[in-house]
C-alpha cells in the first residue's frame, strides 16, 4: 500500500509542510542565527557573536528582574491553580445539586481573549485598590497578585474539567474495596485517589506550567510592565526589547533564545518528573 | 441519609455563591458599560442611576472608534478559514506520514513535534519580516501563516489517531480501487471526525483571541482582530475613553458565551480529549 501512496506526496503533505517551513522552520533557523548577530532589518545582519547574549543580562536588570518575577509568578499560580481546581473538582463529582452549571460557569473564562481579560480585570482590580488610594500600577507587587488572580480565575475551569475526567475515570470498585479495607477520606485521597489521576495531575501541571511561564496578553492589558518595567514578565520584556529599542533586535532574538531553552528544559524535566509517579493500570 | 442530604445542600448553596463571584468582573463590565465614562473609574461599582446613565452612547461610540463589525468582520474571517485550512491540510499531512514511513515522513513528524515547546516569542520577529517579504500581511496571507504555525499540535493530534486506525478497512477500500485520495476521504476522514472536533476546537480558542501573531503580521492600518482593536483602544487615541472601551469589551464577550452556551458539550469534550492526548 505504501508504494502506491508515495507519489502522492504532493496532495497530502506539499500544502502544510509548505505553510510549516514559512511559518515555523525558516523563522526559526534564522532567529537561532540572528541571535549572534546586530541588525535591524533581516538583511542586514552583521556576525558579532555572543555579544548579544552578554548584553542580555549585563546591559540593564530588567531581563533578570522579568526571570526572577515570571518564575515567581509562575510557581505561585501553578500551585494555586491547581490545588483549587483539584478540590472543586473532587467536590464537583459528589452528587451535588447544579454540579453541570457550575462546570459550566467555572469553565466559560476560558474562551475570551487575554487582552479582553486584562481590561476586565482592570477594571475591577483598580477599582477595589481605590478605596485604598492606590491602583495596580501602584507597584509591582499589586500587578504580581492581580496577574496571579486572574489567571486563576480563567485557568482553574479548565484544569477542573481535566481533573474530572480523571476521577471519573476511577473504577468506583477499587474505591469500594479500599472502604472495606477501612480506608479513611485521608488515605483513600493519598494513595488511592491521587495515584490513579496521576495522568491528569501531569497534564495539569504542564499545561499550567507553561501557560504562565509564557504569559504575554494578559500582562500587556492588565499592567504593561508599570511602573518602569517591574511587573515585566519575561514575554513582554523580549517584545519591548525587540520593538521599544531600535538597534537592540539583536539582543531581543538572543533573549527570546534564552527563553526557548528554558522552556524546553521546564517541559522535558517536568515530564521526567511527573510522568516516573504514574502508576501503570 | 438526611444528614447527607443537608450536606450537599450547603455546598449546593456554596457553589452559587461561588459561581455569582465568579461571574462579578463580566457583569461589572456590563454594568459600567452604562455609565458616563467620567464615572466608571471614579464610581466603578455603582448602579448607573439617571445621572450617570447614557443609554447606548458607549456602545456607538465604541463601535464608531474601532469599527467594531468590521474588526470582527475579519476576526471571523481568519479564524473560520485558518481552522478549516488546519483541518483539512493536516489531517491528510498526518495520514500520509503515519502511513508512508521513511526518513522524510519521520522528519516532519519530529519537526511538529518540536515545535510544540518553542514559544511563539522565539520565532515572532522572524516571522513577521518573512510574512512582510512574501506578502503575506493580509488576512488571506494570515491564514497560511497560522496552517503553519498551528501545524504541529494538529499534525501530532491526527497522528496519534491514525496510529489507532486498523490497517485493513484502508486497504480493502485499496483493493477495491480507490486512489489514496478516494480512500482518504470517504474512508479515513469520516473515522477521523472526533479528532477533527478536538482539533477544531482547540484551534478555535487560540486563533479567535490571538493578540500577538496577527498584530506582528497584518497590516493592521488596514486589518485589524478584535483583540488588537482593543488593545488600540487604550493606545492609539490618547487618554483612554474608559466608555468606549465598556462597550466594546460586552461586543466581544457576548459573542463568546452565546457561542459557548450552544456547543459547551462539545468545547468541553474536545478539552477532555485534547489534554488526555497531549
Amino acid at each position: 500500500m505504501g508504494k502506491s501512496m508515495k507519489k502522492y506526496f504532493p496532495v497530502f503533505v506539499l500544502p502544510t509542510l509548505i505553510a510549516f517551513t514559512i511559518g515555523f522552520i525558516v523563522p526559526f533557523i534564522m532567529g537561532v542565527y540572528l541571535s549572534f548577530c546586530k541588525f535591524t532589518t533581516v538583511t542586514d545582519a552583521k556576525f558579532v557573536g555572543l555579544s548579544n547574549y552578554v548584553k542580555a543580562f549585563t546591559e540593564d536588570g530588567t531581563f533578570l528582574h522579568a526571570f526572577w518575577y515570571t518564575a515567581a509568578f509562575t510557581v505561585m499560580s501553578v500551585l494555586l491553580i491547581n490545588v483549587l481546581a483539584f478540590a472543586v473538582a473532587m467536590l464537583l463529582t459528589k452528587k451535588i445539586k447544579g454540579t453541570n452549571i457550575f462546570r459550566t460557569v467555572f469553565f466559560m473564562p476560558n474562551l475570551i481573549g487575554g487582552i479582553i481579560l486584562g481590561y476586565v480585570w482592570q477594571l475591577l482590580l483598580n477599582g477595589i485598590l481605590m478605596q485604598f488610594n492606590r491602583t495596580l500600577t501602584y507597584s509591582s507587587t499589586y500587578g504580581f497578585w492581580g496577574l496571579v488572580i486572574l489567571m486563576c480565575w480563567q485557568q482553574i475551569g479548565y484544569m477542573m474539567i481535566i481533573y474530572i475526567a480523571g476521577i471519573q475515570n476511577i473504577p468506583g470498585d477499587l474505591i469500594e474495596a479500599a472502604k472495606i479495607d477501612g480506608a479513611n477520606g485521608k488515605q483513600l485521597l493519598k494513595d488511592v485517589i491521587i495515584p490513579m489521576v496521576m495522568p491528569s495531575i501531569t497534564i495539569c501541571t504542564f499545561l499550567t506550567l507553561t501557560n504562565s511561564f509564557k504569559l504575554f496578553d494578559q500582562n500587556l492589558a492588565l499592567t504593561n510592565g508599570e511602573p518602569s518595567n517591574m511587573s515585566e514578565m519575561l514575554a513582554l520584556n523580549i517584545f519591548n526589547t525587540f520593538y521599544g529599542r531600535t538597534g537592540w533586535e539583536g539582543v531581543g532574538q538572543a533573549k527570546a533564545v534564552i527563553f526557548f531553552i528554558l522552556v524546553a528544559l521546564i517541559a522535558i524535566v517536568q515530564n521526567r518528573l511527573t510522568r516516573s509517579k504514574e502508576v501503570q493500570q | 441519609m438526611t444528614k447527607k442530604l443537608k450536606h450537599s445542600g450547603a455546598w449546593t448553596v456554596l457553589f452559587s455563591i461561588l459561581s455569582v463571584a465568579y461571574i462579578f468582573p463580566i457583569a461589572l463590565v456590563l454594568i459600567n458599560s452604562f455609565k458616563k465614562k467620567a464615572y466608571i473609574s471614579r464610581k466603578p461599582f455603582a448602579i448607573p442611576t439617571d445621572k450617570m446613565y447614557v443609554q447606548f452612547q458607549n456602545y456607538i461610540n465604541g463601535i464608531e472608534k474601532t469599527k467594531f463589525f468590521e474588526v470582527f468582520g475579519w476576526t471571523l474571517f481568519i479564524t473560520v478559514f485558518s481552522v478549516a485550512a488546519i483541518l483539512l491540510c493536516t489531517s491528510m499531512c498526518a495520514w500520509y506520514i503515519n502511513r508512508v514511513i521513511n526518513a522524510a515522513t519521520r522528519t516532519i513528524y519530529y519537526m511538529c513535534l518540536f515545535s510544540m515547546v518553542v514559544p511563539f516569542q522565539m520565532v515572532m520577529f522572524t516571522l513577521s519580516k518573512i510574512a512582510n517579504m512574501l506578502k503575506l500581511n493580509t488576512p488571506w496571507g494570515l491564514i497560511i501563516i497560522y496552517l503553519g504555525y498551528g501545524a504541529g499540535l494538529a499534525v501530532f493530534m491526527f497522528s496519534g489517531f491514525v496510529k489507532s486506525i486498523p490497517l485493513e478497512i484502508e486497504e480493502a477500500a485499496m483493493i477495491d480501487g480507490c486512489t489514496p485520495i478516494q480512500t482518504f476521504f470517504s474512508v479515513v476522514l469520516p473515522i477521523m471526525k472526533p479528532t477533527c472536533v478536538t482539533v477544531a476546537i482547540l484551534e478555535t480558542m487560540w486563533i479567535w483571541n490571538d493578540y500577538l501573531l496577527p498584530y506582528l503580521v497584518l497590516d493592521i492600518k488596514k486589518y485589524k482582530t478584535i483583540s488588537i482593536a482593543i488593545q488600540y483602544l487604550r493606545g492609539g487615541y490618547g487618554a483612554i475613553d474608559m466608555g468606549a472601551m465598556m462597550g466594546v469589551l460586552v461586543l466581544s464577550i457576548i459573542p463568546i458565551v452565546i457561542f459557548y452556551l450552544c456547543c459547551q458539550k462539545y468545547i468541553i469534550e474536545g478539552v477532555v480529549a485534547g489534554a488526555v492526548k497531549g
